[in-house]
């Protein structure tokens, strides 16, 4: 007998537009102990499931086809109360945030109490001891202490360990897990996945794990199915879907996918979701504005040089200033990058690799240290018009392609506004030639300057970034985080933009990443950055391969395996 | 070039009537009515010298003799003077109608007072941060201990102190427009100041200072459009607010002199005339400002809710 | 605890210090004090002779020195229209303000908050989509046209409550209270539901908007998915997280009410300090317009601490940052 039957599941949003089918014809099978994956990218549906098994779709979302059968009796027809009473009870729900998830004003124990004696109405005493003892199960330590405590007393990881808590209550026969490591950090994440799977594994639950991450996927479900605008286009063992897919979509999900253990020339086959416009090459980049005017002074030596850079944040402000609390951000950084060369920075959020990018583009202004561009050190600048200079020749290219363009302004306006401001055109009529040309060659085709970025996709609009930062004809490249918020899909197809610009133009770039398998892919040499220190700078290769500091060997353990991934169609670098 | 403009303006428009604010309005009764409510009655206030049946400002025209007439469909009515007329025989559609035009202009120009004032206050503070933003935002916090009610007796108060007697029936309307216009500053400077503090922080700024473009083209180009959004709801909010104000303040006495009466002073005329059976006089102007603010407020309660649809 | 009640103390002093300012520049700035304390006929000698026992030719700090600490033991000077102890004057109003404003301010919590809740909790019944259109009625609705209409129903045609006035008062030292007699909370009723139907609506709106936003957070959609059931996901988890944001709003507005008395006073002849504030307005009356205008800030200013205190109790994450 099936644990959780979801059969030819239909669920429709009715919106003006018309009405959208977020999940289509879906049908799903979990057994007791068994770990099943539902995959796909941002807008695949995969979430509208999980809520709607439990019975907590969000309008005007609805169900208009199918069954949901728990044990072979069927629930999605039941009444709102007995819903409830099997949610918790039956089907425990993890959610993405933990910082979010719990009652702020409550303490840990008051809500796991309530929790258990609605379910298992163990009274108040039974229910503490069972609330300590899931405490110690998930791995909290000192839980007979830390039970009285708050959630803000909680770290981010501590607080997901609490949320499945929360869940494993009353001893449910299913779990949904919606993203439940997407807020944490590699190494905890780690952690709370092998939970996970040791819980599902040892209490004989079903459990549905509902990711955009393939690094997830492989670490700890037995079965995946794969979900591409809200239908189901494949569906098979872990092991054959990663290793030998069938289906076009998941062939080109899983070439896209970033590889920790080799590097690639570009990505192939990413074509399949958001066709790629093809980037015509109808800009001769000896004659175009583009290529022209790249004869930058030569330097002697590095490019750019960072000496003992420091930048401190006070947390706690007051007037005086020996009552100031600080702590710093970026601590003795050093390093340098040669003329064309990537340089790649990785670590932890919170590592202090962003703060290093904002002060060597000026955003930050360091506590000490050089930064040496060119020869010059940039925090000695003290005019303005003189710092223009610089700020023409290094760009940088944002995190969040939807916070990075301005919604009021016109894409036209937005590209254009760089090359204005340091007049690199003489007439209006250039001006727009030149945006246009840009939004050409960064493969939007020109008619996108009259729109506005809301109109845009996240990829599209990290390729409108891209062309503002290309339109001051800048050497040197700052990229933080340039695909973090993208799908993967979408993230190798802005990666191949960069690895081609960076070659047409002889670029030298700085490029940041939390993600090991990006940095793998397109950098030179790397540093690795934690707690602000900078611990290791090696070759590319040498780090993934040799690395040196403990650190780094810690950080390369944690990275998903994802060695059972199909290499066929790659084409890989040779050393 | 001419065909791209053109596709350009095309598209404006069709912005207009594809977003999704315009399919909100079009699609809500209560905001439609609440709209033409509100555009009717400043159109009537605007010609009203061109609409009044009488001219209650014209000493020659007023005759003693139509004195506290009641409305016309009741008995001794006079059909020449359809809402009636007031102890002085002026007709009472005329001067609410010549009232609303006061009210009006004091609450709009109080409105645009505070709105500049609280967006340049607001933007700087959120922006420069630190001992500027301290600064201001501490004489928000004291100004907001005070209701507005109160800071504009206070600032009439003292207007009556320092102005000379003779001259305070001529200036008395500006002081009024300042005086409402300065007890509502700090909603708009807050306001801003919290959205400017999320704005700044978003990259598209932080891109901005990377080219080098220059605080004061950062704050009017890049932050202003994107702060503006709740600041047309705090607007319309604070119209309704500002008519009230001044209402209040000339039911108060301390408000626009009686020679050029609001609403608020022909409800202060009336009210004393309430006891002997004359309701006319204070009751209809007393419906038009309620109409009036109600109208006004079930737009900005309208236009609330559709710039954040997630409180739906 | 401790020094967070400190900290907020000191706060408290500047503001008071700033309003205080304000109120001396009103007294010595605005017409000239002697003017207004003296007759016609009195000599430029007499008068120069006041100035220097007023200390009026003494340096400015000195002055607002002066007036700082005599404000603070409740010495506001000479009334300029009542030639009479501005202390006198708003002592002799002090109660009927303030009982009228206590009422008011339970009319407005006990009747806001519930209502609040329920509209945000049944946002699609009949009955909380005509509470939501009472409101913004009663928010168009200004205070003094709420008077006039309740005068009108209340006292002219069905003649059964009192316009105008306090009623009997009974005299308990220097206080006076109406509780104590028929007459006294029968004239009660009529103004404190003026004043207080502006608050009371305000913050109905205020808690329904707070208690949607609870509601939409990601704690709230997992004590549902735990299967807690309605009872306790809105009134255990959503209502206390609702409380935390109205609570500050809640305070501001209480204080406010103590001023927004001048309109319901002076709309029902009400002798408390609003309708002593009015009238001095008209008149130019400074001392009794600084007097007031400190007093507002005090009772601010405790009602501002009272609140945070609350606060502390409430928000265990306050409590942690200053144990931090």
């Amino acid at each position: 007998m099936d644990l959780l039957n979801i059969n030819n599941l239909r669920i429709e949003f009715p919106s003006r537009h018309g009405t959208v089918i977020a999940v289509d014809d879906v049908t799903l099978t979990v057994q007791p102990g068994e770990v099943l994956g539902v995959v796909g990218e941002s807008g695949a549906g995969k979430s509208t499931i999980g809520n709607a098994v439990i019975g907590l779709l969000e309008p005007p979302g609805e169900m208009t086809g199918g069954h949901v059968l728990l044990k072979s009796e069927q629930i999605d027809t039941l009444s709102p109360e007995a819903k409830r009473k099997i949610r918790g009870r039956r089907i425990g729900m993890i959610f993405q945030d933990p910082l979010t998830s719990l009652d702020p004003l409550q303490t840990i124990e008051q809500q796991l109490v309530e929790t258990i004696d609605l379910h298992l109405k163990l009274g108040e005493k039974k229910s503490q001891e069972r609330a300590v003892d899931l405490l110690r199960q998930v791995g909290i330590p000192d839980p007979e202490n830390r039970i009285k405590n708050y959630p803000h007393q909680f770290s981010g990881g501590m607080r997901q360990r609490v949320v499945i808590a929360l869940a494993l209550c009353a001893e449910p026969e299913v779990i949904i897990a919606d993203e439940p490591t997407t807020a944490l950090d590699v190494s905890i994440q780690a952690q709370i996945l092998e939970l996970m799977r040791r819980l599902c594994k040892d209490k004989k639950v079903g459990m549905l794990i509902i990711t955009h991450d393939m690094g997830v996927i492989a670490d700890i479900t037995d079965r995946v199915a794969v979900m591409y605008h809200g239908k189901l286009v494949e569906e098979g063992t872990t092991a054959k879907i990663l290793g030998n897919p069938d289906h076009p979509y998941t062939q080109s999900l899983i070439s896209a996918v970033p590889r920790p253990d080799v590097r690639l020339k570009r990505f192939p086959m990413v074509n399949y979701i958001e066709a790629e416009s093809e980037r015509p090459k109808n800009i001769d980049l000896s004659t175009h504005w583009l290529g022209r005017h790249r004869d930058f002074e030569a330097v002697d030596g590095p490019l750019l040089s960072l000496k003992n850079l420091v930048m401190t944040f006070v947390t706690r402000p007051a007037f005086l200033k020996r009552n100031r609390v600080s702590f710093n951000a970026v601590d003795d950084v050093s390093f340098d990058i040669a003329e064309g060369e990537v340089f790649g920075l990785v670590g932890e959020s919170g590592s202090g690799k962003s703060t290093v990018a904002r002060m060597i583009c000026s955003l930050y202004k360091p506590a000490a240290g050089e930064v040496n561009f060119a020869g010059t050190d940039l925090t000695k600048i003290k005019s303005e018009t003189e710092r223009d200079y610089f700020r023409r020749q290094m760009q940088m290219i944002f995190q969040d392609p939807f916070s990075s363009l301005n919604g009021r302004m016109r894409v036209m306006d937005i590209i254009a506004e760089p090359i204005r401001f340091h007049k690199l055109a003489t007439s209006n009529r250039e001006v727009e030639q030149i945006v246009n040309d840009l939004l050409d060659h960064v493969g939007l085709g020109a008619r996108a300057s009259v729109r506005f970025p809301h109109e845009f996709s996240g990829g599209q609009r990290q390729r409108i970034s891209i062309a503002r930062a290309l339109a001051t004809r800048p050497r040197f490249l700052i990229c933080d985080e340039p695909t973090s918020a993208l799908d993967v899909s979408i993230q190798a197809q802005i990666l191949n933009l960069l690895k081609d610009l960076q070659e047409e133009l002889g670029l030298t770039m700085l490029f940041i990443s939390h993600d090991l398998p990006v940095i793998r892919q397109m950098c030179d040499r790397v540093g690795v950055m934690k707690q602000g220190k900078l611990v290791e700078v090696s070759a590319t290769e040498d780090l993934f391969e040799r690395p040196t500091a403990a650190y780094t060997r810690e950080l390369l353990d944690l990275m998903p395996r994802l060695d059972q991934l199909s290499h066929e169609g790659l084409e890989v670098v040779e050393r | 070039m001419t065909e791209n403009i053109q596709q350009i303006e095309k598209s404006r428009l069709e912005r207009i009537f594809s977003s999704d604010i315009w399919y909100s309005f079009s699609r809500n009764p209560v905001a439609i009515l609440s709209f033409i409510v509100t555009v009717g009655m400043i159109l009537a206030a605007i010609f009203a010298p061109l609409i009044a049946p009488h001219d209650p400002f014209n000493l020659a025209a007023i005759d003693i003799m139509d004195a506290s007439l009641p409305p016309a469909w009741q008995s001794f009515g006079d059909p020449k003077f359809l809402l009636g007329t007031d102890d002085q025989g002026r007709d009472i559609l005329s001067t609410i109608l010549y009232g609303a035009r006061i009210s009006l202009m004091v609450g709009f120009s109080s409105v645009i007072f505070s709105m500049v004032v609280g967006i340049a206050l607001g933007l700087i503070s959120g922006y420069v941060g630190g001992r500027t933003d301290a600064f201001i935002m501490r004489i928000a916090d004291i100004q907001l201990s005070f209701p507005a009610i109160l800071i504009a007796l206070l600032i009439d108060g003292v207007a009556r102190g320092i102005v000379p007697k003779e001259l305070h029936a001529d200036i008395s309307i500006y002081v009024l427009i300042f005086a409402i216009g300065v007890s509502g500053w700090v909603q708009y400077a807050r306001t801003v100041r919290g959205s400017t503090l999320v704005e700044k922080n978003k990259e598209y700024v932080q891109a901005a200072r990377v080219i080098g473009i220059r605080p004061a083209t950062i704050l009017r180009r890049h932050i202003l459009p994107n702060v503006m959004g709740p600041v047309m709801v705090i607007a319309t909010i604070h119209l309704a607010i500002a008519i009230i104000t001044e209402a209040t303040l000339s039911f108060l006495g301390v408000g626009v002199p009686p020679t050029t009466p609001s609403l608020g002073t022909l409800i202060r005329i009336g009210n004393e005339y309430l006891f002997s059976g004359d309701w006319w006089i204070t009751i209809f102007p007393g419906i038009t400002l309620v109409v009036l603010v109600l109208a006004v407020n079930l737009l900005g309660d309208w236009m609330r809710d559709a710039l954040n649809p997630k409180l739906r | 605890m401790i020094s967070f009640i400190f900290k907020r103390l000191l706060q408290s002093i500047v503001v008071m210090l700033a309003v205080a300012l304000i109120a001396f520049s009103m007294f010595r700035f605005i017409g000239d004090p002697i003017n207004n304390m003296v007759g016609q006929d009195t000599t430029q000698e007499e008068r120069e002779a006041l100035a220097e026992r007023l200390g009026l030719n003494d340096p400015f700090f000195v002055q607002f020195g002066r007036f700082a600490l005599h404000a603070a033991e409740g010495d506001f000077g000479i009334s300029y229209k009542y030639r009479e102890p501005v202390s006198t004057l708003i002592k002799a109003r002090l109660s009927a303000t303030l009982e009228l404003s206590f009422v008011a301010a339970v009319l407005t919590l006990v009747v806001g908050i519930p209502l609040g809740v329920y509209t945000a909790l049944k946002g699609k019944g009949l009955i909380s989509k005509g509470i939501m259109t009472l409101s913004l009625v009663g928010v168009s609705l200004p205070t003094f046209l709420i008077g006039i209409l309740l005068i009108l129903l209340f006292g002219v045609i069905l003649r059964w409550l009192p316009t105008f006035g306090r009623g009997d008062v009974v005299a308990i030292g220097w206080w006076t209270t109406g509780f104590l007699t028929a007459s006294g909370i029968k004239s009660l009723i009529l103004p404190s539901i003026t004043l207080a139907l502006f608050q009371m609506t305000l913050i109905m709106r205020l808690v329904r908007a707070e208690m949607l936003e609870v509601l939409r957070t990601d704690f709230i959609k997992f004590a549902r998915a735990r299967g807690l059931p309605d009872r306790s996901v809105h009134f255990k988890h959503a209502l206390k997280n609702t409380l935390v944001p109205v609570i500050t709003v809640t305070g501001l507005q209480l204080g406010a009410l103590i001023a927004f008395a001048i309109i319901t006073e002076s709309v029902f002849q009400w002798p408390g300090m609003g309708l002593l504030f009015i009238q001095a307005v008209s008149d130019v009356d400074i001392p009794i317009m600084a007097a007031y205008l400190v007093l507002i800030a005090f009772f601010f200013v405790v009602i501002n601490m009272i609140v945070d205190i609350l606060y502390f109790t409430v928000d265990p994450r306050l409590r942690a940052d200053s144990a931090a």
